[in-house]
């Protein structure tokens, strides 16, 4: 059984982001693989560690900062890391990086399950995850939130996964997609060896070309990032003798201020 | 003229409240609204669709639609759009209203915005802002490609209609794409969830972190929310700590909310929490810590010990609102 995960590296999600005056984005430091991800290549290790020849694949979509995050997932015990990246996908949009997934899955050739995060942090969305699965034109299995069962021979999958009004089980036929929801698992993190033999990994790269698709301009972009509107007008502190009166003049402002 | 498509989400015989604000959205956009219905036994649906104002419903009533599943779905609404040819299709932006325009945008080659906050159309093209690096930043956004434009649409960032008795219009039915004998995926079970926490709808919520200092701590914070009929919120502090469930965290990793009131107690105010609320209407903190980030986003402050001035704010709610 082949096992892929697609990550990425993005900031930190303790670190203040902000879009300075010449519309850049700023995250202050660097890089590190996207929070939801470590679930992921924890999950595709803990399939590895419980089944009979299973192989781990991990690969991301961009420059040499996506390397960290790859780097990860060689030091958590995966076998194989690979980088898509063509100065073409400069401006990439969903369509262009799932369609790049895509083709380097198909690539790899024999490939059951292809694992994501539930959503990528910088680009804060997870549509990435259901238009891979349907440019493979496999079923995906999202918001997931346990693999109740895997059998690896008969090449089916029973799962438990979140809407909004509960859980539901499902069973599916591999290949699939699988979007995994955070608390699928206790995220395993890489021994210092383990980090230090990784850095030295040489990571291939593919280029549009090696997964036989065209350059194409992206059908939606980014006119302008801002930052989040400023609240207005600063706090007004309640006093008070006591608590008590503290309460009932607040009560009357938010009256005043008709909020309720 | 210009033809909007809105993808219907409904359970228990109900739209949804993002599908209505989808609704409330679309007209917005001007030109004709078409309500796309898929189910079983949803007669009742389509009846809601055109009391939100819909001008007409597209419907697929069959056994093999009774639950939303990707792969049927997917197909079939890429079927009714490729021939329909709308101008946009918008849907709510929900768990099954990103999947199903996500994976329509593939099959058809199509621009997808997921999570606008705003929209409009410029010559005829898409435009949106929507957050991204985990809600701490707005990108404005803009369809620049060919396609038909699809979008997903921020719960409680649109205005529903209000809803008009005994409108009706054409109705049009389909059939579905894909046999059962086609489809991979199948659903064995449902559980309910137990919880009644419906944080993204909630017009106020009462939120605990940190300095809640425990399980029973959120005792007079349950007391208070249920005398403002206000949800209970909570910060990853709170969650990751086991004092209350996961399904009420706010913030990154939970939801992200803006009602009309958040209450936010004994929460300092982390970059994380901050990220889920800060688009509330009216935001009040109540925290002994003077320095609390939280302060400087609150248009109202108490500084003080949250066990004595909870207590004492939901007396005084009490007997200003008559309760």
């Amino acid at each position: 059984m082949h096992v892929v995960v697609v990550t990425k590296s993005t900031p930190d999600g303790n670190a203040k982001i902000t879009v300075k005056p010449n519309g850049v984005v700023d995250w202050g430091e660097k890089l590190v693989i996207n929070p939801w991800d470590e679930y992921t290549v924890t999950e595709a290790i803990l399939i590895k560690e419980n089944n009979p020849n299973v192989k781990v694949t991990v690969m991301a979509l961009g420059g040499e900062e996506q390397n960290e995050a790859l780097k990860q997932g060689l030091a958590l015990g995966a076998d194989e890391v690979y980088r898509i990246w063509d100065a073409a996908l400069a401006d990439y949009d969903s369509l262009q990086y799932s369609k790049a997934i895509a083709a380097a899955v198909k690539k790899l050739g024999d490939v059951d399950l292809v694992l994501f995060g539930k959503e990528l942090t910088d680009v804060y969305t997870d549509q990435h995850i259901y238009q891979v699965a349907r440019l493979l034109g496999w079923n995906v299995l999202a918001s997931m939130t346990k693999i109740i069962s895997l059998d690896v021979d008969g090449k089916t999958i029973k799962v438990e996964r979140q809407v909004e009004e509960g859980l539901q089980t499902l069973t599916s036929k591999l290949p699939a997609v699988l979007g995994l929801f955070d608390d699928i698992n206790e995220a395993k993190y890489p021994s210092f060896i383990n980090i230090r033999k990784a850095s030295k990994a040489q990571i291939p790269v593919w280029s549009l070309s090696d997964l036989g698709l065209q350059a194409a301009a992206p059908k939606v972009k980014v006119a302008e990032y801002t930052n989040l509107p400023e609240r207005s007008g600063a706090v007004t502190i309640i006093d008070g003798d006591s608590p008590a009166e503290k309460a009932k003049k607040l009560v009357e402002k938010l009256m005043e201020d008709k909020v309720l | 003229m210009t033809t909007i498509y809105v993808w219907l989400e409904h359970v228990g015989g109900k739209l949804v409240n993002a599908s209505r604000e989808a609704l409330g959205a679309a007209k917005t956009l001007g030109g004709s609204v078409t309500g796309v219905v898929f189910g079983q036994g949803i007669d009742e649906v389509v009846q809601q669709a055109f009391s939100y104002g819909v001008d007409s419903v597209i419907k697929s009533d069959h056994a093999s639609l009774e639950n939303f599943r990707f792969e049927p779905y997917v197909s079939l609404l890429a079927k009714v759009v490729q021939d329909g040819k709308p101008d946009a299709v918008l849907a709510g932006h929900t768990t099954r209203g990103r999947e199903i325009l996500s994976g329509v945008s593939a099959d058809l080659d199509a621009p997808l915005i997921t999570d606008a906050m705003e929209i409009k159309l410029e010559g005829g093209k898409l435009q949106a802002t929507r957050p991204v690096y985990d809600g701490k930043v707005v990108s404005r956004v803009e369809v620049t490609g060919e396609g038909v434009q699809l979008a997903t649409l921020r719960e409680g960032a649109f205005a529903a209609p209000a809803p008009k008795d005994g409108a009706s219009g054409n109705v049009s039915s389909v059939d579905p794409v894909l046999p059962e004998d086609q489809i991979a995926t199948k659903v064995e079970s449902f559980a309910a969830s137990t919880s009644t926490v419906n944080l993204t709808n909630a017009s106020r919520i009462v939120s605990g972190g940190r300095g809640i200092g425990g399980p029973e701590g959120f005792e007079p914070l349950k007391e208070l929310a249920s005398t403002l009929d206000a949800a209970l919120g909570a910060s990853r502090a709170a969650v990751d700590a086991g004092w209350i469930p996961y399904d009420h965290q706010i913030g990154q990793t939970g939801k992200d909310v803006s009602p009309d009131l958040y209450i936010a107690v004994g929460i300092s105010g982390a970059i994380q929490h901050v990220s889920g609320m800060r688009t509330a209407k009216a935001i009040v903190a109540i925290n002994k810590d003077p320095e609390a980030p939280i302060f400087s986003l609150a248009d109202y402050g108490i500084v003080d010990d949250l066990f004595k001035v909870v207590p004492e704010l939901t007396k005084a709610f009490k007997e200003r609102l008559g309760k």
